[in-house]
This record gives structure tokens, C-alpha cells and sequence, in this order.
């Protein structure tokens, strides 16, 4: 059933928001930010899923949501007071729970011992006096359940967790109660209703209940409209008739009340075996209501066949239908459609239009693959438009033309479409933050640590191509700050801080790039420490005295890893080198500063986009190079006496008040052995990801372009100084400029020819 | 198109050959995606000397590779008849600057020779093996060696 | 005339096993997330029965069944409303709100498209 495996596809994609809705929940009620809304969102979460977990009959998922939800309900009645340890306990129920969605879905198995256990701490918590009552199906083992709650149901889990509740994802439907009545042959019975005015006001309907009765076979009916008093008298909310029916079924009593079991309480029911002469049931019913003086009083017997059509009557204006006097009744409207559960075969039922009003509800499901070639077209026209207008151009079109003019206007098109498109794509980086709070309960539970996770900026939206790539470093950064940046519970207390460490992950967006930063406050780097190790691992050479910036930067070469031993957690073989070349692979940056005992702060820094860029095109030694825009600060000419020469080679701009230094793109990439005077050229000012500025000189200025960003590694591989590639308008590849490694090639050499730093690294 | 004069079992593929100088060398055609006509590459800084710089190929960025100097023979100094010939190199694709473009041959294994032990390094390293055909010798391109491995920047 | 029914529900799979069914059975179907959209929704769409959770963020299904009682233009609108076996205080509490009847949950289809057949005219 294709329909419904849709659906099922709907239900693990809601699940996955409504777990991350719950462990946000309960991550603002663990920090004190939730209102009072938020056990409710919290509770919802878990009843939703139990929800939809009950309708595709996913038992030890809806098992597991329900003891969860009972615990939730009480809490959110007030039942059970909200203490940091109940918070907790719930936020390790939402990693089960999210195990028991993985499970069912069919990603991994939950741990059913874990599981069980979890159930019987649900339990607990929820009525902590109630053991005897939690004990009743754990008879076979309810030591268990007096003693430790952390070891219930050894081997079966699932069963001991059992609590008795019935969830049945079947109801019993009307045949089978039909089938199980007892055979009565032309059974006759007399049904006496007597609506109170609820029963309306619940918009139910006599004539209603008699078309469900005449589905049981034929019927006749009575109404006794004898307490209806005189019209001035009669209050249009109120009921005063009476019904009596004669019903014959073979379908017994149970089927009849079945028919009133929505109308339980608000009328009077009378159901006997047998013929009841009108007259008999009409003196009975004026025994218990009022005579009425109304001459009219006379029963009007309404015939309707067992096959009747449904009476129609109801409308809004038609609540006063049943006491507007005996006629409307009497009328089963011919011209009335059955109703469409009667309809003949599905075929004929056409599929229902489905109507999603309401501004921003509406929602269209797209493959995401049919996207991604859409961006890859849109970038392909944006090629062909700036070839278009490169040959323009050399045709010496003037630009007032019409023909100009025209491409112009495509080139704005086309930039909006690409932008658009883009848009389609760009996503809030939640869904890659939402994942971490489990992450570090995990890693604190397995080093010993105890952390608490504060995330910043979870809407901060960039292109798909990157929320994907930036699961692994920021998973690898929490794993370390924790692991080897937070201090144990005990070493904190004898430092005078709390026991519980903090480490904070924030998302924002800096100068056209996604800055991903992960802040712990433990003990910082130790530089003595890493110095030495560098050293010993020859990384670096002894004699060499570095900033304490660079020290703490050596964490990330290779086979650099400072562990005492490898630890579970951040020692499974991929070390910050590895999670720097594959940031560095998307063009991005990582860094960290550390400040002993107060903690360490990771920096990632990735392009909001993996897919084009907007950048200033230049010339250098005849090469056509792209520098992103992102990192230009300005451009300027300089003039001779801003430029001073500092050391053998080197040199510096004077920028207003201060000396940046001055780097021939042309000399730092090979391109030429000597640079040209820099007052021949062009400057770019440029801000590093550190900050650092620099003065690039390239020879001429072409403008700005938006390019489409092409990778250079799938066919060859990285290229120091080059971020990736791109296609201009004559069709040639352009390389677009790796603007901090320019700088810090610059830094390391060739002029000044060695500097064996970082070289060893390579 | 020569025709295979087979003397045995083994099965028969077809190889491109190429000259590079003054020398012939073949890939296995399977390989061959297309060949292409010289055009200006641009140049990749920081680059081994071999290659050549990076061309736009249909919206691909195509690295050029100069095959004489990669296997250690002068540079080639490219002229109108130098060609590209555009490989599969495992799940890369790579053009190899050649001189020309010469045959497609035939062959059976047993037509392929082992790469004779006097042969430097760089050849012994590059060339799978030395076909015989009609007189001429001509070595076949091991071509999952020829890119190198895919290094990401450390520092 | 294709009887129109209303779905208010926060849970998405929760509206389209509804719809499923619905759709199935030949009615037309209009949602809401929750009761403040589906107030909004019953004045665009004037459905023939309206089908509620209980559960829902901003407006619960007893305020939602309430504000559509004391509505002249909708009051006689029947409410089904969406419960569990194990609740039956919330179904108690929906019928002094004012809901005309109740589907248990899991419901299969042709239990709920009798549940319409029985307070729809």
C-alpha cells in the first residue's frame, strides 16, 4: 500500500522534529527557560509519536512512548514536582525513545535491557509509591522493581514492560459485535428516546439516530410531541419530544446501544424485547412527562424503510429542526445522497482534493536531487550569460543598445533565478545541532565528564552542500572540547568551578561565511605540554619559539594527538588533522585559542555555499585569478610613499595608521620571480579568517563576478593557495584565490627561504 | 585498424597509441574518453612541473598533464598537431598532453611483454608492460599511477 | 455534493492517515495544525463534520470544540473527536465541550467513516 508507506515516510520525518522538539523542551526546562508551555510541547511530542506509532502498529515503540507520556502527564498536571534530576531522567528517556523511532525504522536495534530498565525508572518516577501496582505484570520478577530499577527485565524487556495497558491498533468493528450477538430471529424491540437538550447542543440528531436505527432493520417510529408546550412557551434550545421506535433486528441489543453511544447521558434510553402498542408506550411516557394541553398532541407514526436514503435535514440553521414542531421529520428527503461510506466501490470515490489553507502551510515535497540539478543548470546559464556578454563585448556593442541593455537585464535574471535557487536550498543549521545534545550526554557519560550542552544561532540557514559537511568537524570539536577539554568533576571543584562543565555551540554568519564555534570552559590548552610533544613527534624543531596561538594550533598536525592514553571518545583514529583537512577541503578554516583554566574555543569557518561566490577578478603575471569578495576590505592604487620596505625583501603599505604587509599574488604563487613595483599595480586589502590583513598586489582589476564554484579535487587535487576553481566568460578555468593561505605562504617563505615550522607538517 | 593475428586464447583489446617525442606509448582505449585539440591550459601554482594547469571540459575542470615530463622526459612543447587525450585515471578524470595521436591497435596479452629491468625508475614505475607490433616497440601507460595520490594541505 | 471535513491535528502523519481514509471514502478534506487554524479554516471552508485532536499547541481540541459551540454560524457542525483507549476523562471532558462523538485511536478507515456516517446528515 504505497499510499501508506508514504505516510509511514511522513511519520519517522515528524518524529525526528518532534524528538528534537523534545529534547529542546526538556534542554530549556534543564537550563530553567521553559514556560509554561513547555511541558505541554514536551508532552505533545511524545504522545504524537506515540500517535503515529499506534497506527502502523509499531508495539515497543508505542509501549515505550506511553510509559514516557504517563510520566509526562503527571508532570505536567502537577502531580509529580519538576526537580533537575526528574529532567534528567527524561532527557535519557528521549535518547531511548529516539532509539526505539531508529528501531523502527529499521536503523539499529534498541538495546532492550536499556530500554526496559528506562521504562521501570519512568515508572517509578511517575508514581514512586505505586511499585505493587507497576509489579503486576513483573510477577514473575518483581525483586526487581523493589530493588534496583536499573536491571528490570533481563532477557525480554519489552514483555515486563508491559504494564497492562490494552493498545490495541485494531477496533472492533460493527460486524464483528454484529456477528457476535446472539442469533434472535426476527427479533422486534422498542427503543424509547428522549433527547435532553445536550444532545442537540452536541449537534447528535434524532433523526440521525433513527436513520442508524433503520440500518438495523426496518423501523417505525413514534413522536410524542405532548410536552411540547405552547409556541410562546417553547425555548428553542430545549427538547421536549419523545420517540418511541419498534425496531426489528436480528442484530440485538448491544447494536442498538451502539447506536446511542455517542448520545450516552444526554437522552433517555429505554430499550425492551418485544411489540410495545403505541399506546402503551405513549401512557408510559405520559406517566414521566407532563401532560400537555396541546389538542394537536396526536402521535404522528413516521415509516422509514430499512433502505431509506439519509434524511437530510440538518444544516446550520436546522438545530431547531427537532422541535420545530412535528413536521420536519416526517420528511426523508428523497433527493439526499447517501452518504459516501455507502458509496458502491472506491473506484467511484474520487480522490479527495486535498486543501491546505492558511499562509505558510503550505508545504511541496520535493527530491532533493531535482533541486540540486536545477542549481547545477542555473549554473551553467550563468556561464553562458557571462560568455554571452564577453562576446558582446568584443563585438564593440555599445552599451546604451538595445542588445546590451537586453543582457544586462538577462544577467540580473539570471543572478535573481541563481539566488532563488539557492534559497531553495538553504537550511537552518538545527538540523545538524539537534543531533549534539545527545552526543554530549553520550561523551560525558563514557569520559566521566559531566557537560551541559547551550546552543546559539540554530536557525542560521546555509546551503545544503555545506549542512552536510559540517556534521563531522563539529561532531569531532565537541568530542575533544569534552574529552579533553573539560576537567572531571572533581579536578573542577578543586579549581573552584562547578562540577558541571558548559560547552557552548554557536552558528553565525560572518563576512558572507557560517562561523561554527565550540566553547568549553575547562582547563585550556596545556602549551607546555603540546610544545614538548611537538617536539618529540618532530614536528617541530626544540629551538623554535612560537606564539602561544601557534602552539595551541600544532593540535591539528598530523599525528598529533595529546591524549595520555587514546580514550574512547576522541581517540578513534581521526585526530584534528584529519577534521582540519577536511574542513580546509571546503574551503574552510579551524582554529583555537585557549586561555589556561578558562577553556578553549574552536572556530570553523565554511562558505555559506559550496556552489558559486561572488568574487573580484584580477589579473596577475598573466594569469586570471577570482578573490573572494568576501575577504576584500578595498582596493586601492598606492602611491609611492606609502610603501616602505621592511627587512631584505619584504615590505609594507602604509593603510591610515597602520603597516599591513604588502604580498605579490604573482611571487607567492610561482607565477614570477620578481615583483613588479606595487604602485604599478592594483592593491587589495584583505582581512584573513584570523583577522590578519594583508595587502595583495595583482596587476589590473577586471570587476566583480558572481562565479560558480568548481572543485578542483575531483579530478586532481588541492592546490596550496587555490580554494577551487571556476569558468569565466571566455570559457577558460580561473582559479579563485585561497586568500589565508596566500597570506601565511607568504609568512612561511620562500622569501625568507626557510622556516621549518609548520613546513614539517606537510 | 590492424587486424589481430591471434595466436592464442587470450582475449583482444584495444589500445590507442600515441607519440610522446620521439618514443610510442598506448593507453587501453576503455579508458579513452575523448581526444581534444591543444588549447591553452591554465596554470596550477604550487604544481608539480608535469602538469600543465586545468582546462574547462563541459563545465569540468580537466587537469592537463604533460605526460613526457611526468615519466621524465623533456617538457613538451605544445604545436597544433599536440593533442589531449582525455582518460579515466581511476575516479578521476585527467587529459594527457601527447604529441600525436598515431593507431588503435589490437592485441592479445601474450603480444605484451614485461618492462625490461635496465629501464630507469620513473619508466619501470609508469609502463605496465611493451607491446611488439609490426617492429615497432610500444609501452603501454599504467594510468592509476600516473596522477599522484590525492594529498590534502596540512599547516 | 462531496461532504467536506475538517482535520485538526499538530501530528503531520496524524492528518494524513486521516486524509488517507477520508479521501478514500470520496470525502473532501481540509486540515488545520491546530484549533487556532482550524477556527480559520472552518470559516473559509464551512466542512460538514469536523474531525479534532486534543493535543495541540496553541488552541486544545476542548477550546477549539468550545469556540466552534458558541459560534452561531457552526454550532450544529458535528465534532468527532480524536481520543485513546486509555484516555476516557479527555473524552469525558470533550463531550461537556461540546463534541458530538469520538474516534478511539488507532482507528482503521471504515470505522471512522462510520463514526462521520452516524453525526453527519
Amino acid at each position: 500500500m504505497d499510499e501508506l508507506e508514504a505516510i509511514k515516510v511522513t511519520f519517522f520525518q515528524e518524529c525526528e522534529e518532534l524528538l528534537a522538539d523534545l529534547e529542546g523542551g526538556l534542554l530549556a526546562m534543564q537550563d530553567g527557560n521553559d514556560d509554561g508551555d513547555t511541558v505541554n510541547a514536551v508532552f505533545r511530542a511524545v504522545h504524537s509519536i506515540k500517535g503515529g506509532a499506534g497506527a502502523f502498529g509499531l508495539e515497543p515503540l508505542v509501549r515505550f512512548a506511553h510509559v514516557f507520556e504517563t510520566l509526562l502527564d503527571a508532570l505536567r498536571s502537577n502531580e509529580i514536582p519538576g526537580t533537575p534530576d526528574l529532567t534528567a531522567l527524561l532527557l535519557r528517556a528521549s535518547d531511548v525513545l529516539a532509539d526505539h523511532v531508529s528501531a523502527a525504522r529499521g536503523l539499529g536495534v534498541v538495546d532492550m535491557d536499556v530500554s526496559a530498565a528506562m521504562a521501570a525508572e519512568l515508572k517509578i518516577a511517575t508514581d514512586p509509591n505505586a511499585a505493587p501496582a507497576a509489579a503486576a505484570p513483573v510477577a514473575e520478577a518483581p525483586q526487581y522493581v523493589d530493588a534496583a530499577p536499573i536491571v528490570i527485565g533481563a532477557d525480554d524487556g519489552m514483555d515486563d514492560d508491559d504494564l497492562g495497558f490494552d493498545f490495541q491498533p485494531m477496533t472492533i468493528t460493527l460486524d464483528a459485535q454484529a456477528a457476535d450477538a446472539a442469533v434472535l430471529d426476527g427479533d422486534v424491540w422498542t427503543v424509547s428516546i428522549r433527547p435532553k437538550s445536550d444532545l442537540y447542543r452536541k449537534a447528535n440528531e434524532t433523526a440521525l439516530l433513527l436513520r442508524e436505527l433503520s440500518r438495523l432493520g426496518p423501523i417505525q417510529a413514534t413522536l410524542d410531541d405532548s410536552a411540547l408546550p405552547a409556541l410562546e412557551f417553547i425555548d428553542p434550545e430545549a427538547a421536549y419530544v419523545t420517540w418511541s421506535v419498534r425496531v426489528e433486528t436480528e442484530q440485538g441489543e448491544e447494536a442498538i446501544r451502539e447506536v446511542f453511544e455517542f448520545v450516552d447521558g444526554d437522552c433517555d434510553l429505554e430499550i425492551t424485547r418485544g411489540e410495545a402498542p403505541v399506546a402503551d408506550v405513549l401512557a408510559s411516557l405520559l406517566d414521566i412527562a407532563a401532560p400537555a394541553p396541546a389538542p394537536e398532541a396526536a402521535p404522528v407514526a413516521v415509516e422509514i424503510p430499512a433502505e431509506a436514503p439519509p434524511v437530510s435535514a440538518v444544516g446550520p440553521a436546522a438545530e431547531a429542526a427537532p422541535l420545530a414542531a412535528p413536521m420536519p421529520v416526517s420528511a426523508p428527503a428523497p433527493a439526499a445522497p447517501p452518504v459516501a461510506a455507502n458509496a458502491p466501490a472506491p473506484a467511484a470515490a474520487k480522490p479527495a482534493q486535498i486543501d491546505v489553507p492558511g499562509p505558510g502551510q503550505s508545504v511541496i515535497r520535493v527530491d532533493p536531487e531535482r533541486i540540486d540539478r536545477l542549481i547545477d543548470l542555473v549554473g551553467e546559464l550563468v556561464i553562458n550569460q557571462a560568455m554571452l556578454a564577453q562576446r558582446v563585448g568584443e563585438y564593440g556593442i555599445a552599451p546604451s543598445s538595445n542588445l546590451a541593455m537586453g543582457l544586462d537585464e538577462l544577467e540580473q535574471l539570471t543572478r535573481e533565478i541563481q539566488d532563488s535557487v539557492m534559497a531553495i536550498r538553504a537550511q537552518p543549521v538545527k538540523s545538524v545541532f539537534q543531533r549534539m545534545p545527545r552526543l554530549v550526554r553520550e561523551v560525558a557519560n563514557m569520559t566521566g565528564k559531566q557537560a551541559r550542552l547551550v546552543m546559539d544561532g540554530e536557525n542560521t540557514e546555509v546551503d545544503k552542500t555545506v549542512i552536510e559537511r559540517l556534521s563531522d568537524p563539529i561532531t569531532h570539536m565537541l568530542r575533544n572540547a569534552i574529552d579533553h577539554g573539560l576537567e572531571s568533576p572533581e579536578e573542577r571543584k578543586a579549581a573552584g568551578k562547578n562540577p558541571e562543565g558548559v560547552v557552548r555551540l554557536a552558528a553565525l554568519h560572518r563576512s558572507g561565511r557560517i562561523v561554527i564555534e565550540v566553547q568549553d570552559d575547562g582547563k585550556g590548552i596545556n602549551r607546555e605540554r603540546v610544545h614538548s610533544i611537538a617536539v618529540k613527534k618532530g614536528l617541530i624543531s626544540p629551538d623554535l619559539t612560537l606564539t602561544d596561538e601557534e602552539i595551541d594550533n600544532l593540535i591539528f598536525l598530523p599525528g598529533f594527538s595529546t591524549a595520555d592514553k587514546i580514550s574512547d571518545v576522541s581517540g578513534r583514529g581521526v585526530g584534528m588533522d584529519v577534521v582540519k583537512r577536511s574542513v580546509q577541503a571546503l574551503g574552510g578554516r579551524i582554529s583555537i585559542t585557549s586561555r589556561p583554566g578558562l577553556g578553549s574555543t574552536f572556530t570553523l569557518s565554511l562558505p555559506l555555499t559550496l556552489a558559486v561566490l561572488d568574487g573580484m577578478v584580477v589579473d596577475v603575471a598573466g594569469e586570471t585569478l577570482v578573490i573572494p569578495l568576501a575577504c576584500i576590505v578595498e582596493s586601492l592604487r598606492p602611491k609611492a610613499e606609502e610603501i616602505r620596505p621592511l627587512g631584505p625583501v619584504g615590505s609594507v603599505l602604509a593603510v591610515r595608521d597602520s603597516f599591513v604587509p604588502l604580498i605579490d599574488v604573482g611571487l607567492t604563487l610561482n607565477y614570477r620571480d620578481r615583483s613588479p613595483p606595487p604602485t604599478e599595480g592594483v592593491v587589495l586589502l584583505v582581512e584573513g579568517e584570523d583577522g590578519s590583513r594583508a595587502a595583495l598586489v595583482a596587476d589590473a582589476i577586471h570587476g566583480q563576478r558572481q562565479v560558480v564554484i568548481k572543485s578542483l579535487e575531483q579530478n586532481y587535487q588541492q592546490v596550496e593557495g587555490v580554494a577551487a576553481a571556476t569558468i569565466l566568460g571566455d570559457g577558460r578555468v580561473a582559479l579563485i584565490l585561497d586568500v589565508d593561505a596566500v597570506i601565511n605562504l607568504r609568512r612561511r617563505g620562500p622569501p625568507p627561504p626557510s622556516d621549518p615550522t609548520l613546513i614539517a607538517a606537510e | 585498424m590492424t587486424e589481430p593475428t591471434i595466436t592464442s586464447s587470450n582475449e583482444t583489446r584495444e589500445l590507442i597509441s600515441f607519440r610522446v617525442g620521439e618514443q610510442e606509448y598506448c593507453v587501453d582505449i576503455m579508458a579513452v574518453r575523448e581526444i581534444r585539440g591543444w588549447s591553452p591550459a591554465t596554470t596550477l601554482p604550487q604544481s608539480p612541473a608535469y602538469m600543465r594547469g586545468v582546462i574547462n571540459l563541459r563545465g569540468a575542470v580537466l587537469p592537463i598533464m604533460d605526460l613526457a615530463a611526468r615519466i621524465g622526459m623533456p617538457t613538451t612543447e605544445p604545436n597544433v598537431r599536440s593533442v589531449f587525450i582525455v582518460v579515466q585515471a581511476g575516479d578521476r578524470t585527467v587529459g594527457l598532453l601527447v604529441d600525436a595521436v598515431s593507431d588503435i591497435l589490437s592485441i592479445t596479452d601474450d603480444m605484451c611483454q614485461p618492462t625490461p629491468d635496465i629501464a630507469c625508475e620513473n619508466v619501470r614505475h609508469f609502463v605496465r608492460g611493451i607491446i611488439s607490433i609490426e617492429g615497432r616497440m610500444i609501452s603501454e601507460i599504467s594510468l592509476d599511477r600516473l596522477l599522484p595520490e590525492r594529498e590534502a594541505l596540512a599547516a | 455534493m462531496t461532504r467536506t471535513v475538517l482535520t485538526v491535528d499538530d501530528s503531520r502523519t496524524m492528518r494524513d492517515m486521516l486524509r488517507m481514509a477520508l479521501a478514500g471514502a470520496g470525502f473532501n478534506v481540509v486540515e488545520a495544525v491546530d484549533g487556532e487554524h482550524g477556527l480559520e479554516v472552518l470559516s473559509a471552508h464551512r466542512p460538514d463534520v469536523i474531525i479534532t485532536d486534543i493535543n495541540m499547541p496553541k488552541l486544545d481540541g476542548f477550546g477549539f470544540i468550545e469556540a466552534v459551540r458558541v459560534d452561531d454560524d457552526y454550532r450544529a457542525i458535528p465534532i468527532l473527536v480524536l481520543t485513546t483507549e486509555s484516555d476516557p476523562s479527555k473524552k469525558q471532558r470533550a463531550r461537556e465541550a461540546g463534541a458530538t462523538g469520538w474516534i478511539v485511536k488507532p482507528f482503521n478507515p471504515e470505522k471512522l467513516v462510520e463514526a462521520i456516517r452516524r453525526v453527519a446528515a
